[in-house]
């Protein structure tokens, strides 16, 4: 990144001043419409999802303002509590795609004939739909038919159920998303391997360094990038699951495997919802708890870019 | 596709031909009977009206049945159609209180449907008005497996202590008495409505979705006490399972009854019953003093608000109410017709529920879905879906259903 003033202050004598008014404007205009996108489609709308959240509004009558009303109930909401919990759950367990991602990465980075059809095979799961990712999951675990229900028939005498039982389900589906996470982990790390210097390998390997140490003192910092943003994604990931949630349980048994995201398009959006308020307070709370991580990545984005 | 086509060139050929044919109305219909027999039958619908009607063409605008669930508050309020279809009851309570649907009582009082859909009238009237005319319903009951019946070697019981009974006897041979799939929670409904239907009646079952009972009464337990002797016969994991997987356990004789609506009959067949090993029962009796109650889900059509050709979309209702048009399309649809003069196709199940509904002295209910309000339907629901796999968390549900009692019905 080199300094953009440098030539224009060497040049500045030749401009008029209207260049000059040009060279201030252009960035803006150039910026313009993606800004205007932004501001349409993404800034707006946060406003507008806090602002409805002090209402209570079914989409059809006129809104009616309650004030913080939706908020106070959300505290003495027990599904609000599981959904948060189950949350955390899965901020948690997601980020054990990071470790096996490259784990596989590492595994798969070698040359090998026919490398590049296993790299493909274990990417298949993340080009795959989400939607086709819990509908094998949810056959899967089925009872009566699943494989993993009848496997645990021959070999404990009763087949778990794991999307009936209220403790084993929010565990069911984080599985489910671990696998094309994963595949998304790994993928970043290839890239990431592809970029490690060779020489400081071979330096490393003069020096004795091998196995862990090799991987933990010499791999691994080079691979901060990849690992960023491997955390970033996984995160991101974690905090808006959704899809798997509504295709394997529709947040039951009872509501045992809901999670913010879903809770709110089940109170907002679902045929049983509709209450519009109510939604957005959730909304409004995962945008805040999504705001903690998207600022910290930010300020370290930030902290990082200057340090060059 | 013919009436798309037919309406497309009707389309075309009126904007052609403008001056010439100026009297050509237009009535836009919105539906969600995207399934085949659903669908079928509205084309049968609008091509007899047509028929009757040479200067109305009814445009049909088929939405995705569950998709049509959101879609109908977004076009009913941004481009209303002259008509669309809902359900009755409580389902239509919010569009009735926003103002979305136009009052119909004169269409209702102008062709004697009163009389004529008399069974329908309480589930289609708020505010002593009416908001739409209903087109066809079908039973809830028992659907079972005769083969099972017989093997166990016992008879269709008429009592819900017999039914209980029986159950031992199920469970001898290794067969879940009850089986349900939960997963989408509706089918739990069906039998909580049964069960209150026959411990407390129809008033009481009213009342509670009205609101106007706690749900932590006695009357209620009483409800889930009945509920609990059944449980421990019932099929595991049914909140994992969907209905229809459900229903293969009583086709591959796993499973020997199963609470049921009537459209449940052609995935019973699809898997391989006939009519002579399914059977079909009203639900036990539980309180003998208690009339007679029944549920009947019931499909309706509305004039929004901002329709546009009122006048014709209540010429299309006048018709839809008549008995020989109901006759019609509930012999596509494979249900029951509302008016009481229309006639039942010959299938045994049809003719079964025709009898047991028009013989309920009690009331007919819409199901708890379509009786409660939306939220408390599915709190509801949950809560009985959590009864079924945690008998004993009964005090925590009736309490959390209390609660949510409150709340929703509070304004």
């Amino acid at each position: 990144m080199t300094d953009s003033s440098v030539p224009a202050s060497r040049n500045s004598g030749a401009f008029t001043p209207r260049r000059k008014l040009g060279r201030k404007l252009a960035p803006w205009l150039f910026l313009a419409p993606g800004m205007i996108m932004f501001l349409v489609y993404v800034i707006i709308p946060i406003g507008q999802s806090m602002w409805i959240s002090f209402f209570q509004w079914d989409g059809l009558s006129p809104k009616s303002w309650v004030g913080i009303e939706n908020y106070i109930e959300l505290l003495d909401d027990e599904a609000f509590y599981t959904s948060l919990k189950n949350n955390v759950i899965w901020l948690v367990l997601y980020m054990l795609a990071i470790p096996f991602g490259l784990f596989i990465a590492l595994f798969l980075n070698q040359t090998v004939r026919g490398i590049r059809i296993y790299k493909s095979l274990f990417f298949f799961p993340f080009v795959i739909s989400q939607v086709v990712v819990g509908l094998i999951f949810s056959w899967f675990y089925a009872p009566g038919f699943g494989l993993l229900f009848e496997l645990t028939k021959i070999f404990g005498g009763e087949g778990i159920a794991v999307l009936a039982n209220p403790h084993t389900v929010t565990y069911g589906i984080i599985v489910a998303g671990l696998w094309p996470q994963i595949a998304y982990c790994m993928i970043l790390y290839l890239t990431g391997l592809n970029a490690v210097a060779p020489d400081q390998i071979e330096a490393a390997r003069l020096d004795g360094a091998k196995g862990i140490k090799m991987l933990w003192y010499v791999v691994l910092p080079q691979l901060r990038p990849a690992t960023f943003i491997a955390v970033v994604v996984t995160v991101i990931g974690a905090l808006r699951s959704f899809d798997l949630v509504s295709i394997m349980t529709d947040g039951g048994p009872f509501g045992s495997s809901r999670v913010l995201s879903y809770y709110m398009y089940e109170q907002a959006l679902s045929e049983y919802g509709y209450r519009m308020g109510y939604g957005a307070a959730i909304a409004v709370v995962l945008f805040a708890i999504m705001m903690i991580f998207i600022s910290g990545f930010i300020w370290k984005m930030w902290r990082d870019e200057r340090g060059l | 596709m013919n009436i798309l086509k037919t309406t497309a060139l009707t389309a075309l050929v009126g904007a052609l031909a403008m001056p010439a044919m100026a009297e050509q109305r237009v009535l836009k219909l919105f539906t969600d009977a995207s399934d085949p027999a659903p669908k079928a039958a509205f084309e049968q619908l609008v091509a007899g009206f047509e028929a009757e009607n040479p200067d109305v063409t009814v445009e049909v605008n088929t939405f995705d049945h569950e998709g049509y669930k959101t879609a109908i508050r977004n076009f009913l309020t941004a481009d209303s159609p002259d008509l669309a279809n809902w359900y009755a009851g409580n389902r239509m309570a919010p569009f009735v209180k926003a103002g979305q649907f136009v009052d119909v009582s004169d269409v209702w009082e102008e062709n004697g449907l009163k009389d004529s859909l008399s069974s329908a009238l309480s589930s289609m009237t708020i505010d002593g008005k009416q908001w739409g005319v209903p087109y066809t319903y079908y039973q809830w009951g028992i659907y079972y497996n005769k083969d099972v019946y017989a093997k166990a070697g016992v008879e269709e019981p008429t009592t819900w202590d017999e039914f209980i009974s029986n159950c031992e006897k199920f469970q001898e041979i290794g067969v879940d008495c009850l089986t349900t799939g939960t997963k989408a929670l509706w089918p739990a409904a069906g039998i909580f409505d049964y069960l209150d239907l026959r411990t407390n009646g129809y008033d009481f079952h009213m009342q509670l979705t009205n609101g106007e009972v706690p749900w932590t009464d006695e009357r209620v337990r009483n409800v889930f006490a009945e509920w609990a002797k059944v449980v421990p016969y019932t099929s595991k994991n049914v909140a994992a399972i969907d209905w229809q997987d459900a229903a293969s356990n009583i086709v591959q004789g796993k499973a020997a009854n199963y609470v049921m609506g009537n459209f449940a009959v052609a995935t019973f067949k699809d898997g391989g019953m006939t009519n002579d090993t399914l059977g079909f029962m009203d639900f036990p009796t539980i309180n003998p003093n208690i009339p007679r109650a029944e549920e009947a889900p019931t499909d309706t059509i509305h004039i929004p608000a901002g329709a546009k050709n009122v006048e014709d979309a209540k010429k299309f209702l006048a018709y839809l109410a008549r008995a020989d048009v109901q006759s019609a399309v509930n012999a596509t649809l494979g249900q029951l017709p509302i008016n009481k003069n229309s006639e039942v196709g010959d299938d045994p199940f049809l003719q079964q529920g025709f009898e047991v509904l028009s013989t309920a002295e009690g009331g007919i209910a819409q199901f708890f879905d379509r009786d409660a309000p939306a939220q408390m339907a599915k709190a509801g629901m949950e809560g009985f879906q959590e009864f079924m796999a945690y008998p004993d968390h009964l005090d925590a549900i009736l309490e959390r259903l209390e609660k949510m009692r409150q709340r929703i019905y509070k304004d």
